[in-house]
């Protein structure tokens, strides 16, 4: 029972690091009907920025926030010099992936070419300490990124509830012609989308941080992120969560419990649970059924 | 310019206008118009010429670097053809090429098979696997396709290492002068041919590279490539003039599986060896982004784009290596900008401008048509 319990606090450990970057890829879906495989890579770079200015004596929480600030420009001006001269991900998603995927190698390459291929040794955020219940374990770090992934979302629900910048942010997600004709700046927040994304995802490569960071950091979470929006619907922050806590847990309970899994096949549940998911509810669990018409 | 194809029994041909103009429009040569038959038979033939100069003028290294980017281009052009002409989008083909290389690999290293059989059961087995992985896709589109690609990349290093007594596991297989000479000489020239292990390897993957090119130019240009680019621009309309999607879907993902596959094998009778790590999510996009860089949806784009991506580091600046991945990454950002239809759809296009007139003044002063056939534009 204590084991699995184990396997549990770990998989929530993990599922608060998806569900956050998770929440940064719908954040820009919802906005911009872009799926950013550069999310993972730009949250590495931010990380490394978090790393540099507590390196230099900082206190951690207070790099966090100025990286956080810098990120939300740095992902604002991307969607407006990069991301829209594009043109729409409807039009031609091709374009798209492959400017996400180009961000994809320039933030990766750049972070290797700034802090080199050493691991740099970085605390977790909440310490390394740990709390025992009924025989096992719970990192700080995990209870810390749960109470940091629930705060994230109250945050943005409040933001796009209760505020005007949300409102308009909902109005260009639902439908960008008529919020911009309604008088939507609808260019200031799509940047705002990626803002906030770029941001987010600040926060989730922080926690992501187990002892050190290395240019690997988000290759791996990434994949799990894209499984956990797929899960909870691309267009659902609450699905976000809730998927990436399930994928966090379906990923360390199949790896410790189904030998044929095991260690080495930890990709497999994330593979099959997107493609399960689009085949029997493309929508995800949260999402909104999209009808077209042709 | 009147429809060559009236009722030509072909329902797309006939209903869709675009695809009713003439397959092979005439060539604007500096305000001349000239049918491009004999002027790109005469280009195909120097280039290829050329080509086989290659390995003969060059030293070992170089002729390896254009066997690599053969390997790569035969990949790109499996993945043009379901991304560019069929607007399935793939980030994942590196797990076919994969597929390809292993399967060749251990028929050729455990079971002695002659290289060539190997190479034909590679191209078997990824096309199978393709049609699986078609399968599902099916039902999932767009950027959701790239998605799971994507995840597929991720997954295929990992089944390498899961089943390591097989696969050799992380560090991988390589034959060496130790096996028996059937295997360590599945990749050398014949005795009596007078050439260099290179250049032998050379000839062998460009013949077949150039095999399937041929394959996907004429199953470009024939009404399959056109229901492929018609369910790409418009799915319902392709279906409603009588496309069968399913079948034609699933049967591009096999073949453009089956393509990577054979890139994968090649890559074994180039190197003699596999490791997981080459086969992940690294090579998935370096296949797709040759395929964009080249130009996506045209016949020669991939081997441009693939001819490119290999050469660029060898082009950048030395001084600073870390930088050049930099400057790749957005490049590639930029490109989408600057040349949407990559380095083809940009010589087109400088084309064009060049020799601005053809076949007279159109009317509403339309521009002049590509230099190339409908289907491709």
């Amino acid at each position: 029972m204590s084991e699995f319990l184990q396997f549990v606090f770990l998989g929530l450990g993990k599922g608060a690091v998806y569900a956050s970057l998770a929440l940064a890829l719908v954040i820009v879906f919802r906005t911009t009907g872009v799926v950013n495989f550069a999310q993972g890579q730009m949250a590495l770079f931010s990380t490394y920025l978090t790393w540099t200015l507590w390196d230099n004596g900082l206190p951690v929480v207070l790099a966090l926030v100025i990286s956080m600030v810098i990120s939300f420009v740095g992902g604002a001006a991307i969607e407006r010099f990069f991301v829209r001269p594009v043109g729409g991900a409807h039009d031609n998603p091709l374009a798209v992936v492959i400017v996400t995927i180009g961000l994809y190698l320039t933030f990766g390459a750049l972070a290797l070419w700034l802090w080199g291929t050493n691991a740099k040794t970085f605390e977790p955020l909440f310490g390394t300490g740990a709390v025992k219940i009924v025989g096992a374990s719970i990192d700080y770090q995990t209870i810390g990124s749960l109470v940091v992934l629930a705060v994230e979302v109250v945050l943005l629900w409040l933001l796009l509830q209760r505020t005007k910048i949300g409102l308009g942010m909902r109005a260009v997600a639902s439908n960008t012609e008529a919020a911009a004709l309604v008088g939507v700046p609808v260019g200031r927040m799509l940047m705002i989308g990626w803002g906030l994304a770029a941001a987010i995802g600040a926060v989730a490569g922080t926690l992501a941080i187990d002892t050190a960071l290395s240019g690997e950091l988000m290759l791996v979470p990434l994949i799990y992120a894209f499984a956990a929006a797929t899960l909870g619907g691309f267009d659902s922050p609450l699905g976000a969560v809730v998927g990436g806590l399930i994928v966090g847990l379906t990923a360390e309970l199949s790896a410790a419990y189904i030998d044929a899994i095991g260690q080495d096949l930890r990709m497999l549940p994330a593979f099959v649970l997107i493609i399960a998911v689009l085949l029997i509810r493309p929508q995800g669990l949260f999402g909104r059924t999209t009808v077209s018409r042709v | 310019m009147s429809a060559t194809t009236e009722n030509s029994g072909d329902p797309i041909a006939d209903l869709l206008p675009t695809f009713a103009m003439p397959l092979t429009p005439r060539w604007n040569v500096f305000g001349r118009s000239v049918s491009p038959v004999p002027l790109k038979a005469g280009i195909t033939f120097l280039l290829i010429v050329a080509a086989l100069q290659i390995p003969q003028q060059l030293g070992k290294s170089d002729v390896n670097l254009f066997s690599e980017v053969l390997c790569l281009a035969i990949a790109a052009m499996g993945v043009n053809l379901l991304t560019g002409f069929n607007g399935q989008i793939s980030v994942g083909h590196g797990a076919f090429y994969g597929i390809g290389a292993y399967t060749s690999f251990l028929l050729v290293a455990d079971h002695e098979w002659s290289f060539p059989m190997a190479a034909l059961a590679a191209a078997v087995v990824s096309f199978v696997v393709g049609l699986l992985v078609g399968l599902p896709a099916l039902r999932i589109k767009g950027l959701y396709l790239a998605i799971v690609t994507l995840a597929l990349a991720a997954l295929f290093p990992q089944i390498v290492i899961r089943f390591a007594d097989v696969t050799g596991g992380t560090s991988g297989m390589q034959i060496t002068k130790q096996e028996t000479p059937t295997v360590y000489d599945f990749n050398r020239p014949p005795s009596d041919s007078g050439l260099q292990p290179d250049q032998w390897r050379f000839y062998v993957i460009f013949v077949v590279a150039m095999v399937c090119l041929l394959l996907v130019r004429n199953l470009v240009r024939s009404r399959v490539g056109r229901a492929l680019v018609a369910t790409r621009d418009n799915e319902t309309a392709a279906e409603v003039v009588g496309v069968a999607l399913a079948r034609y879907k699933v049967l591009t993902f096999g073949i453009s599986a089956m393509l990577a596959g054979i890139g994968g094998a090649m890559q074994v009778f180039l190197n003699g060896s596999v490791n997981p790590s080459q086969f992940g999510i690294d090579l998935s996009i370096t296949i797709l982004v040759a395929v964009v860089v080249g130009g996506a949806a045209t016949i020669v784009g991939p081997l441009v784009g693939a001819f490119f991506i290999e050469m660029l580091p060898t082009w950048l600046p030395t001084d600073t290596p870390q930088a050049s991945p930099v400057l790749f990454g957005l490049s590639l950002v930029l490109l989408m900008r600057v040349a949407p239809g990559g380095v083809v759809g940009l010589a087109r296009r400088t084309w064009s401008r060049l020799s601005p007139k053809i076949n007279g003044p159109r009317p509403g002063g339309a521009p002049p048509p590509m230099p190339d056939d409908a289907v491709t534009a």
